[in-house]
């Protein structure tokens, strides 16, 4: 029997101060009874002596200094887990939304991990192709990354994350694979969105789902990432999977957080985020990789909108400085029509160098990248240029490179929303859209492969 | 005396009452399970303690147990080719012993206790030694040869030293003095936060070759010298790093990759070993140390981490070694000192960041440097630092940007824009500076060519118009401007494409030697004059920049190390008018 207080002091926001506890343990969970008896669960912040402070997952609104019961559980908050969890839908907390009986658990694991010893872990090698040119061709993902999408609120994040997860396959392999899906904070409807897209695939015979809704308490986001990875965690290293997955929405998670330093009166960083943003996302992104002599592993795929656009709000900077690289999705891109609205410039792979290549993808695949990466950017020049001076002021090559960024964007990166690009139709597409470029320009490409791939067409 | 216990725990914050007598900075550890921390405030009998591990399931009441020690590295043979976390444990070893995710509360020791040296004398009996001298040597790796060093406070007559086989707690000589006599064993421990002592200090006067040609050529390093390298994110910062430790002629390597990301280090680990050493051969690892804290380890660790590598770094130094320290990044260390100051709810300076930031970064850079090794013998030794920043938004107004350029005198400034259209490494040439081009000129001018420093300077002249020139061009158009600034135009593309784009994973591209590189810069510029008396004579633009020669330009970087003949060819061409 646990011992129970009722020396509830102070509530503010998410967070119940409780006095003159004992034997309490930093982390530990907490069971909290209002007076009319219904449970919440929370969490210790910080203990003293004679005082705990604790933070409430599901809120504290209903909840009186008088008659709220406080029980310290002696463990941390951990999620149950077995191979029963694929197929299942659950709320923030972990409880199953689905209608479904509860899980059985065979063992129950710590919801916040523990890091990946840097010296086992293997560098991730192996080619996703996404059957999406703007990812294989310039920017691969690979195995036991973590890649980000930034996207921006109107932008069709929802459906390139979808498309990945229905599309993405290792080449010539077929292996245990699994999908696991965070939700903080999004909208019924776009949990829709994944819930249907997944049923009509298929693809929910082996998924979890772990949602928390916008009108759901925003405390609980806090939990929710770390109870989707744990998920993820036991089906990569325990059973071997190939996992996948998928966070949407990074920016609300980190509002919770701010909520909670703020009621904690924490001096706050930069626009209010809390000082330890960075080392509290990297306990979320570093979970994912790949461990040497064990077959899974975790891709990770979060989905973050950027206020106002903003790349260097403190939520993408700090996430761009942690993940390996992401895809940035373009306004402007999007209003021409184009789908998907990947900005391909700033877009970056980190580990996509020892994922490409021969006997991966092609052996050319990766000069062949960064030459079309040179001339778009050079023509994405010349298109500011013509802006200002017209496009009759452009030199003759400049007009080649302008027009060969429009035919980049309207051939390369524009695609179906079902259409699979085998990696290497994306590539024969990027030699076809080179042949407009005079050879000697091609300084970024091996003489050799120029003379096996390159046709001139002018 | 009580025995101290915690009276708050807030994440890696412990306050514990009852430490009267403890001292600043000793590492203390935290209930039945020794978590290792350090004291950082003391307030009457309270004592502050950082944590250096998680202490989720730690509360009030639990026993501190004081050691009286400041937090120190184990300094010795066996250092070599190992990986540490933050405060100095092994961390393939604790994959051995406790599996693939890092746990808590595990002390093993830094070196290996078992593994048999054999120790190679320099000293005779009876030879008077001070401290730091050398008293003789173990063949580490195929690169390294460890030198053992008396360490400090001890000095006298050797009474006692014998060639043979040693573990490292073995004593492997005694000395004595004034009817003292003290026991020497291959290792012995520095306190982190203490720089190690030297004799004198001396102006750095030789390059670091990296084999990077913006760096060597334009904004090199001298040895003993400090860097500082802001980016935001993507621009490379990291490839950088890795690619300047792979290839830099110094004789260890100590690389800090604080709060960053795991694969990364996982990436270096796995390359390291298959790269050769280029002036031996060896495996590049049997000369590397690689400390790593990743980002998800504990905050307080990474805080340390910095001073552990650069504790062991200055050791090698110590040893007549030139030494490069890599630290990636230190914004992620002026973070975890943030977040525990936040926590000690000191007042912020600048951004949330103590004010005491400023001299804490001063007082790591200067521990790099040329140095007079203590001891007798007058070797001289050199620890190089570069160090990564990663400001908010890639702003160099940043604080931790801002205090680091005082007390550097190289800046690599990684630019986005550059990365973007991957032009790597980008290396932004306009806002970039080094301080060392004096100090080693008369290196290259003696050792590479009488003309390099023009070169360098004209081809920055070049780069510099180039800027201004577009500038006009953005406004009116390139065909506005006169015939011979589009030559510049021209000349200036040409040394940033040809000259200074570089590919660190293509096998010739990724290293240039000097003699390579001023021989590179000379083809470009001697086109451009030769190009330059051609539009003298009335020879139309295009017609120049159509010439065979630029494409052949374009292509050395390709050209192998062994074979200079390929430059004679073309510098030859060049000579007879461009192959007009």
């Amino acid at each position: 029997m646990y011992k129970e207080y009722l020396t509830v002091s102070s509530i503010s926001g998410p967070l119940v101060v409780v006095e003159k506890t004992s034997g309490v343990k930093f982390a530990e969970l907490v069971e909290i009874e209002l007076g009319d008896g219904t449970i919440r669960r929370g969490r210790v912040l910080d203990i003293s002596s004679e005082r705990a402070l604790v933070q409430i997952f599901e809120g504290t609104s209903g909840l009186d200094v008088a008659k709220t019961k406080i029980r310290f559980l002696g463990k941390t908050q951990s999620l149950g887990v077995c191979p029963d969890l694929i197929g299942r839908i659950f709320d923030g907390t972990g409880r199953p939304r689905d209608g479904g009986p509860p899980v059985i658990a065979h063992e129950y694991l710590d919801i916040n991990g523990n890091p990946i010893n840097p010296s086992a872990r293997d560098y991730p090698t192996e080619f996703i192709q996404t059957g999406i040119s703007a990812i294989d061709g310039m920017n691969p993902l690979v195995r036991g990354q973590k890649l980000p999408i930034f996207s921006a609120s109107g932008l069709p994040h929802a459906r390139i994350a979808a498309q990945i997860a229905r599309q993405g396959k290792v080449l010539g392999k077929e292996e245990k694979f699994a999908v696991v899906f965070g939700a903080m904070g999004i909208t019924f409807e776009e949990a829709n969105f994944f819930i249907n897209d997944f049923k009509n695939t298929g693809a929910i015979e082996r998924a979890a789902l772990f949602i928390n809704l916008a009108n759901e308490p925003a405390i609980e986001r806090i939990s929710t990432p770390r109870l989707a990875l744990t998920a993820a965690e036991y089906f990569a290293f325990r059973l071997d999977m190939h996992v996948l997955v998928i966070l949407i929405d990074m920016t609300l998670y980190c509002e919770s957080l701010r909520q909670i330093s703020a009621a904690r009166k924490e001096i706050p960083g930069r626009r209010g985020y809390p000082g330890y943003l960075y080392t509290d996302l990297a306990t979320i992104y570093e979970r994912a990789g790949k461990i040497k002599n064990k077959p899974g592993s975790i891709t990770l795929l979060p989905i973050l909108t950027m206020p106002e656009d903003d790349k260097t709000h403190p939520i993408p900077d700090l996430t761009g400085y942690i993940t390996e690289g992401q895809i940035i999705l373009s306004r402007q891109i999007h209003r021409q029509g184009v789908y998907p609205p990947i900005d391909v410039l700033s877009s970056l792979s980190r580990l996509k160098d020892k994922g490409i290549g021969r006997d991966k993808t092609r052996e050319e695949h990766s000069d062949l990248m960064n030459q079309l990466f040179a001339c778009y950017a050079r023509g994405k020049e010349a298109k500011e240029l013509a802006v200002i001076l017209g496009e009759a002021a452009l030199s003759d090559e400049d007009k080649i490179y302008l027009k060969f960024s429009e035919n980049f964007e309207n051939e390369f990166v524009r695609q179906g929303e079902t259409q699979v690009r085998n990696v290497a139709e994306t590539l024969d597409l990027g030699w076809r859209l080179l042949s407009r470029i005079p050879r000697r320009e091609l300084k970024r490409i091996r003489e050799e492969y120029l003379d096996k791939y390159y046709q001139n067409a002018t | 005396m009580n025995q101290p216990k915690i009276i708050r725990v807030s994440g890696p914050l412990i306050v514990a009452s009852g430490c009267r007598g403890a001292r600043m900075f000793d590492v203390v550890y935290v209930s039945q399970e020794r978590l290792i921390g350090e004291i950082i405030e003391l307030k009457g009998d309270l004592a502050f303690i950082q944590v250096y591990e998680d202490t989720t399931g730690i509360g009030p009441d639990e026993p501190v147990y004081l050691s009286n020690e400041p937090l120190s590295v184990e300094l010795g043979p066996g250092l070599i080719s190992m990986i540490y976390d933050g405060i100095q444990r092994p961390l393939e070893l604790i994959r051995k012993e406790k599996g693939d995710f890092v746990q808590r509360g595990m002390e093993l020791p830094a070196l290996d206790r078992q593994k048999i040296w054999h120790f190679n004398p320099r000293v005779k009996i009876n030879q008077e030694l001070v401290s730091g001298d050398i008293l003789g040597e173990v063949v580490e790796t195929g690169l390294i040869k460890h030198k053992i060093l008396v360490p400090g406070q001890v000095s006298g007559r050797v009474i006692q030293i014998q060639e043979g086989d040693f573990k490292i707690d073995d004593v492997v000589a005694k000395i004595e003095n004034a009817g003292k006599i003290m026991e020497i064993r291959m290792s012995q421990r520095w306190p982190v936060r203490e720089p190690r002592p030297v004799k004198e200090r001396l102006l750095p006067d030789e390059p670091l070759i990296t084999g990077q040609r913006v760096i060597d050529t334009l904004f090199p390093i001298a040895k003993g010298g400090a860097a500082c390298i802001p980016g935001p994110f993507g621009s490379g910062k990291t490839v950088f790093l890795h690619t300047v430790a792979k290839w830099a002629d110094a004789d260890v390597i100590v690389y800090a990759a604080c709060g960053e990301r795991g694969n990364e280090v996982a990436d270096l680990l796995l390359s390291l070993p298959e790269l050769k050493d280029l002036r031996t051969g060896r495996p590049l690892m049997e000369k590397t140390v690689v400390i790593a804290n990743a980002s998800n380890m504990p905050v307080a660790a990474r805080e340390a981490s910095i001073y552990t590598a650069i504790t062991i770094a200055e050791y090698f130094r110590d040893m007549g070694y030139s030494v490069a320290l890599m630290a990636d990044s230190t914004s992620r260390w002026a973070e975890a000192l943030r977040e525990i100051s936040g926590r000690l709810e000191e007042m912020p300076g600048e951004e949330g960041y103590p004010a005491y930031l400023t001299t804490r970064l001063a007082e790591f850079y200067e521990r790099a440097g040329k140095t007079v090794c203590s001891g007798s013998d007058g070797r001289v030794g050199t620890l190089t630092v570069m160090g990564a920043v990663s400001p908010p938004g890639g702003d160099v107004s940043d604080p931790v940007v801002q205090n680091t350029l005082r007390v550097i005198k190289a800046f690599w400034g990684l630019d986005d824009k550059l990365a973007s259209s991957r032009h790597f490494p980008a290396i932004n040439w306009l806002n970039s500076y080094s301080l060392y081009h004096e100090n080693i000129q008369e290196f290259l001018t003696g050792k590479i060519s009488e003309d390099y420093p023009k070169l360098k300077t004209e081809a920055m002249r070049l780069l510099e118009e180039e800027s201004k020139l577009l500038e006009i061009a953005r406004l009116v158009g390139v065909e506005t401007l006169s015939l011979s600034d589009r030559l510049i135009l021209e000349a200036a593309r040409m040394i940033r494409e040809d000259f200074l784009h570089q590919n660190a994973f293509h096998e010739i591209d990724a290293y240039t030697s000097l003699k390579k590189q001023c021989r590179m810069l000379k083809l470009i510029l001697g086109f451009y004059h030769q190009a330059g008396e051609m539009l003298e004579k009335g020879k139309a633009l295009k017609e120049i920049f159509d010439l065979p020669i630029r494409e052949k330009i374009s292509r050395v970087k390709y050209i192998p190390e062994n074979k200079p003949e390929e430059f004679d060819l073309l510098e030859k061409l060049i000579r007879g008018g461009a192959g007009e």
